[in-house]
């Protein structure tokens, strides 16, 4: 029996995927003579691209210190988007045939069209208008209409059509993935989850660069075999991550692997984690329609998540409350990306609904790099505030 | 030779309105009216369909003449950011924000009122990522104000077609009967079309007076704009507007034909692009008192209210050309629907500041044709922190303009904090810039 998730050769490969990449994508293509495209966030329908026989992959960041895209986008700009710029002008998505952007924040919005411009391989680029009004009833049409057109561009660059077998076989892929990537999810209600932030975090960005099928097969035999693991650690403070895009292994390590007091993420609401894979597509005939209202009702983006008339709350909000109840989350860290406009607008109202849950939460502010012993400093004083009653009792 | 100037005899007719708009929101509820907020981009004709009796509170301007009175502004900012607020979120949200916080409201001339006045709802659209969260968030601070948003972001204008015209209207026809639900008022279609065809031809009106600007010498210079263009942004679907409009187009028309100009001595033009640092606006009279340069408009001025043709067709070219109005499309507006349908239109397909959004090639175009069409001799950018939608594509822009033969600085500040601006290095880089063109401070 493996004794650590860690040596699990799953996990191992899930790693290696997460940080050999760009590798996977160029020998994916050696391999099929495929196209690869990369798509800027997760409201991309990644599924169209799939049926057409593309590779999608998610454009990330390095984490790495870079000045060459102050020319293009303002310093403030949040580091995502610069991170994700310079990974293009340095030629490290040199194998990109094309780029595209599902309509989210300005920022990703800015890169995606500096990345498009200037990043020299890229043979097809589009800008996919997806609503920002989700919690409107009107927004599942638009959203169809707006896919309807931008499987027309990618059948008119790749020169065939996609047909509604082609699409089924895409949404069985990613719905058997999403199905799984929950499973992963659920296995951290328990009171010892077997694996970590880290692990989660592995796991579902690796999704979001390799084949989904071929990363379905591994993820199905890691599912079975992780409940062979004894949990080799102790869990301590059980910690929701709540925030921005957040693939940043340093940061992971630090909080669960490198403090003086055991601390375990349990779930992590954000689009490098559960808002990524949240809700199956229904399909029920009408492909591109079931897609559209998929992307349009999943566990919003805070870019979109805003009050209409009728429906005052956020629904991003009440997927966080049900998930501290259910995931028994003692602590919420708030990761924000530096300059993230969506997220910093939902934060004061975010900070009052964990007040008065009584959840206690600290709020990170991300950036490129990350100052680890500030970080190190905080979330122990935090951890630390939290046990202050034990001194009464 | 000098040129000739005068002040602009419709000036204070502006003035009072200002002044008018701020307290008819105020003091709405002594007469049994409504008062409503939200952005200056909303679809402000919808709620006129309510009454003739319902006061609006852009908040755009709001913020703007919050900053513009800095200690009123200082501990606004302060006051929302002691409640979690990020100093990098859009300066005039954090100004409305921290108004809202103190429970202060500012009439235009700097008078502070207690408590601020609750709107009935709040009505507001969605582009950037602020707008509907704005309105959202201040909903919550006011304790739990009815708050709709109407989610625009379908693209730019040359790609409009049907079906994302119709994405708007059909939200536009929720919010309607959503509005008589919170008000509990019966809808009005025939006021509704007046405000479309007015909020047409304030728009239109404003375009046609900024192009009497390529004219030399201009016959405005861009701080006075200032005090023009709000117009279209207060409340451009009230008649009372058009009127003003067509006074001040009549005006400018015949400074035109006089060679009446904003400057004494017109040796330099340029133009700007995003809004400027409004408590700092003294930079537009260093510019004109040192060097004779006038800016004679900017993407913002002309691009926030106005009704531009835009991009051609293909999207190649930019076109500074009025859009036409319903009468002049030949558009009968005669119900809701088609009433709707041409605002939605409208704004979507011909407001300028709703394009640039969508790539940077528009914005590129449409700043290129600017330079050219108002015979400026440079660009002066504002690389603004104070709003991420106005900064976006601009050091692009900057790129592709140095690279077309044009001059251009830039300097750094915040429409709408004042901590955020450097007036000393402000005017170093102008000073700088001028040397670097060989324009000699006038003596």
């Amino acid at each position: 029996m493996t004794t650590s998730v860690d040596d699990m050769p799953q996990m191992k490969k899930f790693r290696e995927w997460f940080e050999n990449r760009h590798e996977y994508a160029k020998k994916w293509k050696e391999k099929t003579g495929g196209r690869v495209v990369g798509y800027y966030c997760t409201y991309v329908p990644e599924e169209i691209l799939y049926a057409a026989g593309i590779l999608p992959v998610r454009v990330l960041g390095s984490h790495e210190p870079e000045s060459i895209t102050r020319p293009y986008l303002h310093d403030m700009y949040c580091p995502f988007c610069h991170d994700t710029l310079a990974q293009g002008l340095q030629g490290r998505y040199d194998y990109l045939d094309g780029v595209t952007l599902a309509q989210s924040c300005l920022h990703m919005r800015q890169s995606y069209f500096s990345f498009a411009d200037r990043v020299p391989n890229i043979e097809w680029s589009y800008y996919l208008p997806f609503p920002h009004g989700v919690n409107n009833p009107h927004a599942g049409d638009f959203a169809k209409h707006e896919f309807e057109k931008f499987k027309e561009s990618v059948e008119e660059w790749t020169g065939a059509s996609i047909s509604d077998s082609d699409l089924d076989r895409a949404i069985e892929v990613y719905n058997k993935s999403r199905e799984l990537l929950t499973k992963v999810f659920e296995l951290r209600k328990a009171e010892n989850p077997p694996i970590t932030g880290l692990h989660a975090m592995l796991i579902v960005v690796s999704s979001q660069v390799v084949d989904k099928e071929e990363h379905n097969e591994v993820l199905e035999s890691f599912l079975e075999d992780v409940a062979e693991v004894e949990p080799d650690r102790e869990v301590g403070t059980r910690l929701m991550l709540i925030g921005s895009e957040d693939y940043d292994i340093e940061l992971f390590e630090l909080i669960e692997y490198g403090m003086s007091y055991p601390a375990t993420f349990v779930f992590e609401e954000n689009c490098t984690g559960s808002r990524y894979f949240w809700g199956l597509v229904e399909n029920g005939g009408d492909r591109l329609k079931a897609i559209a209202e998929r992307y349009v009702y999943r566990v919003p983006c805070p870019a979109k998540d805003w009050a209409r008339g009728d429906f005052f709350g956020r629904r991003r909000f009440q997927f966080i409350e049900n998930v501290i109840r259910e995931w028994n989350v003692d602590a919420v860290i708030i990761a924000q990306m530096k300059f993230c406009d969506p997220h910093e607008l939902d934060i004061p109202s975010l900070r009052d609904m964990l007040d008065r849950m009584g959840v206690r939460h600290l709020h990170l502010e991300l950036d490129l790099t990350q100052p680890v012993g500030q970080f190190r400093t905080r979330v122990e004083a935090m951890i630390e505030a939290m046990g202050e009653e034990d001194l009464f009792i | 030779m000098g040129v000739r100037v005068r002040p602009f005899e419709c000036w204070d007719d502006f003035k009072r309105y200002r002044m008018e708009y701020y307290r008819n929101y105020l003091e709405a509820k002594e007469n049994g009216s409504i008062r409503w907020a939200g952005s200056a981009w909303a679809f402000d004709p919808v709620p006129a369909g309510l009454g003739e009796d319902v006061y609006p509170l852009t908040g755009e301007p709001y913020g703007a003449t919050a900053a513009f009175f800095r200690d009123f502004s200082m501990r606004a900012l302060e006051t929302i950011e002691r409640k979690g607020a990020a100093r990098d979120l859009c300066g005039y949200m954090r100004n409305y924000w921290g108004s809202v916080a103190m429970d202060r409201y500012l009439l235009a001339d700097g008078a502070e009122i207690e408590p601020f006045p609750k709107p009935d709802f709040n009505f507001t659209i969605h582009i950037c990522c602020t707008h509907a969260k704005w309105y959202h968030y201040a909903a919550e601070l006011e304790g739990g104000v009815p708050t709709y948003a109407v989610d625009i972001s379908v693209g730019p204008g040359y790609l409009l077609n049907d079906k994302k015209i119709e994405y708007v209207v059909r939200q536009l026809e929720d919010a309607i009967q959503w509005m008589e639900k919170v008000t509990g008022r019966e809808y009005d279609d025939e006021l509704l079309i007046r405000a479309v065809e007015n909020e047409a031809r304030s728009m239109t009106l404003w375009s046609k007076i900024c192009k009497l600007n390529q004219n030399t010498p201009a016959p405005m210079e861009e701080k006075s704009m200032f005090s023009f263009y709000v117009m279209t942004l207060l409340r451009r679907s009230d008649e009372k507007v058009v009127k003003l409009y067509e006074k001040l187009y009549k005006e400018v028309e015949s400074r035109v034909k006089r060679g009446i100009g904003a400057l004494t001595q017109e040796q330099f033009r340029f133009v700007t692009d995003n809004p400027p640092p409004w408590p700092f606006l003294k930079v537009y009279r260093y510019l004109e008192e040192n060097y004779g340069a006038v800016s004679v408009g900017s993407i913002y001025t002309f691009g926030l209210g106005a009704a531009w043709l835009g991009m051609d067709e293909k999207g190649e070219n930019w076109i500074w050309e009025p859009a036409p109005t319903p009468e002049e499309a030949g558009y009968e507006i005669h119900d809701r629907r088609s009433a709707l349908w041409w605002t939605a239109m409208f704004n979507l397909k011909y407001r300028a500041s709703w394009q640039h959004e969508y790539s940077h090639w528009i914005r590129k175009q449409e700043t290129y044709q600017m330079v050219k069409d108002w015979k400026a001799d440079a660009i002066i950018m504002h690389l603004n922190r104070g709003c991420e939608l106005w900064n976006m594509s601009t050091l692009e822009v900057r790129d592709y303009l140095v690279r077309n033969g044009i001059s251009v600085a830039t300097y750094e500040g915040n429409m709408a904090d004042p901590r955020e601006f450097d007036e000393a290095r402000t005017f170093n880089v102008i000073d700088s810039f001028m040397q670097s063109l060989g324009i000699e401070k006038l003596t």
